[in-house]
């Protein structure tokens, strides 16, 4: 992957100087690449990773296994346009194995997840079976480790 | 009462404490001090290393290897440096695994010193070769490197300070404090000197790996006829990021080679076994991970010597290990001074550059091994330092 992307995935709120200085390119270079990419729709949002255990009243999470019927022209693209116009799915993946659609739900609490499963995402026109997984707590996020902090403390001394 | 005084060796009573200690003092008991003053990567040793080190365990390698270390270990040492350096030595009589480069550095001393000796130490430079000559019953003669020149070993400061009791040159490159390398005519020119004053060398090479902007690092044993009048020492802990493991070697000619495994045998046994086990993993299967960490290191480094610049305090490139040498001197403060003053107004840690030797003065070590976050934070405040500094407050 380009090396740009790459300082981006792990940190997003570096300079365009910054990140110029660290590839050795020239800074208009990195901001041309980097408009660019938000052109063609590569890079589609920076956002902060929360730990969301810390936070209060910061909801429930679960993932649900979709099995579903494709349709015989558009696959399972048109199935997946209808999970994902919910404003309560934060992910849709496509998988390959035992079920079709993985979807990522987040509610106020695990009753409205539950609910939405029954009554919304269930009742779908060719959705075959759900299976839900209620998210118990975050262990690593987005590449960043969230629990048990104290592990990752620098416990390294000065030597010289 | 026992007089301790009179009981403890006099070399080791002249042997003064880093004076540094102080300043270390104070950083231990703050909180929330922001680090760039740590002397080794902080990178995890990769994981396929650390679980040959578990299955070695497993499977009950728990015992002493052969003094100079386990025989396939050994032999993945040659043919890793004949593959990175292009240098043959024979596994069997040339190489000793010890418990770090450290010892390595020590044995290569104490075999080679006799009384009176003096021996060449290019400064700033890492601070175990005064003290361990010293033990050593030599004399350290230090050669000074200095900015403009990159801080390189330039043959004219090295023939200034050789006598007919010189012996031995210590070439400690890639460097640390400075992060300057030696490339292949410069290192030629250090030969023609060596040969000139048969001197006999120790290389100390454990940062090879890390060395950027497309320059490989260069072995002072693959220059023409130094093999034969060089220890090169070498190790685990920078490039595989294994430092607590307590891993490096020595390469050498046999006799030099049989003379130092008699001291490490009676002082050490051998090196520890689990480390060994996992070292062979890490030379067989570990080029992408010295990659993937140089090219990290690369990005830092880049960001930080631009930092300084920007801030207006001169920064030379450095091209090796993982660490910047700023020049401090625009503020008018000594090091011990500058980052007494920083760590007390800002939480932020750096090593003042007297502490690598009196050329070291006027210049602060900055370590890179931390993460970019990590990074900018620090020297976001550093900057706000300076401009303080500026302002005259």
């Amino acid at each position: 992957m380009d090396k740009i992307l790459n300082i981006l995935k792990e940190n997003s709120n570096l300079s365009y100087g910054e990140i110029a200085a660290m590839i050795n390119e020239p800074e208009d270079y990195v901001e041309k690449q980097i408009k660019q990419y938000e052109q063609d729709g590569i890079i589609r949002g920076y956002r902060a990773v929360i730990d969301y255990d810390k936070v209060k009243d910061a909801g429930a999470t679960a993932f649900i296994e979709l099995k579903v019927t494709p349709k015989k022209d558009t696959g399972f693209d048109e199935i997946a346009k209808q999970v994902m116009a919910f404003e309560e799915v934060e992910n849709v993946y496509l998988m390959a194995g035992s079920f079709d659609l993985m979807v990522r739900v987040n509610g106020e609490n695990v009753t409205e997840i539950a609910m939405f499963v029954a009554k919304r995402l269930s009742t779908l026109d060719g959705v075959l079976a759900t299976n839900t997984h209620f998210q118990l707590r975050t262990y690593k996020e987005s590449g960043i480790i969230i629990f048990d902090e104290e592990d990752q403390e620098d416990k390294r001394s000065i030597i010289l | 009462m026992i007089d301790y005084n009179s009981i403890i060796n006099d070399k080791i009573k002249q042997i003064k404490p880093s004076g540094i200690r102080k300043f270390f003092d104070i950083a231990s008991e703050m909180d929330n001090v922001i680090s760039l003053s740590i002397g080794e990567p902080d990178f995890n040793t990769p994981w396929h290393v650390r679980e040959a080190g578990i299955i070695s365990l497993q499977q009950g390698n728990t015992k002493y290897t052969s003094n100079k270390g386990l025989t396939k270990l050994r032999h993945e040492i040659c043919s890793f440096f004949l593959r990175k350096y292009n240098v043959s030595y024979n596994g069997d009589n040339e190489c000793i695994v010890t418990v770090g480069g450290s010892e390595a550095i020590d044995l290569a001393m104490r075999c080679l010193i006799n009384e009176g000796d003096e021996v060449l130490i290019p400064q700033p430079s890492f601070v175990c070769y005064d003290p361990l000559v010293r033990m050593a019953d030599g004399i350290p003669v230090v050669v000074e490197t200095r900015e403009e020149d990159n801080f390189k070993l330039v043959p004219e400061l090295l023939e200034k300070v050789i006598t007919s009791k010189s012996r031995l040159l210590v070439l400690p490159y890639p460097n640390n404090p400075t992060g300057a390398i030696m490339e292949k005519a410069e290192l030629e020119k250090i030969a023609e000197i060596v040969r000139k004053h048969n001197l006999f060398v120790i290389s100390d090479e454990i940062y090879a790996e890390l060395t950027y902007n497309n320059k490989k690092h260069i072995s002072f044993a693959s220059i023409e006829g130094m093999k034969e009048r060089t220890v090169v020492v070498s190790g685990f802990s920078k490039s595989y990021s294994m430092t607590g493991w307590r891993l490096g070697y020595s390469l050498a000619p046999k006799p030099v080679t049989d003379a130092m495994v008699k001291l490490h045998q009676f002082a050490i046994m051998s090196a520890p076994t689990t480390a060994q086990y996992a070292a062979i993993e890490a030379l067989k299967h570990g080029d992408r991970d010295i990659e993937k960490m140089r090219d990290e290191y690369d990005m830092r480094r880049r960001l930080v010597v631009r930092r300084f610049r920007e801030m207006g305090l001169g920064c030379f490139e450095p091209e090796g290990a993982f660490y910047a040498f700023p020049c401090i001197k625009s503020t008018g403060l000594s090091s011990e001074e500058f980052c007494t003053r920083l760590l007390k107004s800002k939480s932020v840690a750096v090593v003042p550059g007297n502490a690598f030797g009196d050329s070291g003065e006027g210049f602060v070590r900055v370590s890179y091994s931390f993460s970019v976050k990590h990074i900018k934070e620090a020297l976001n405040r550093v900057e706000s330092f300076i401009n303080e500094l500026k302002e005259g407050k």
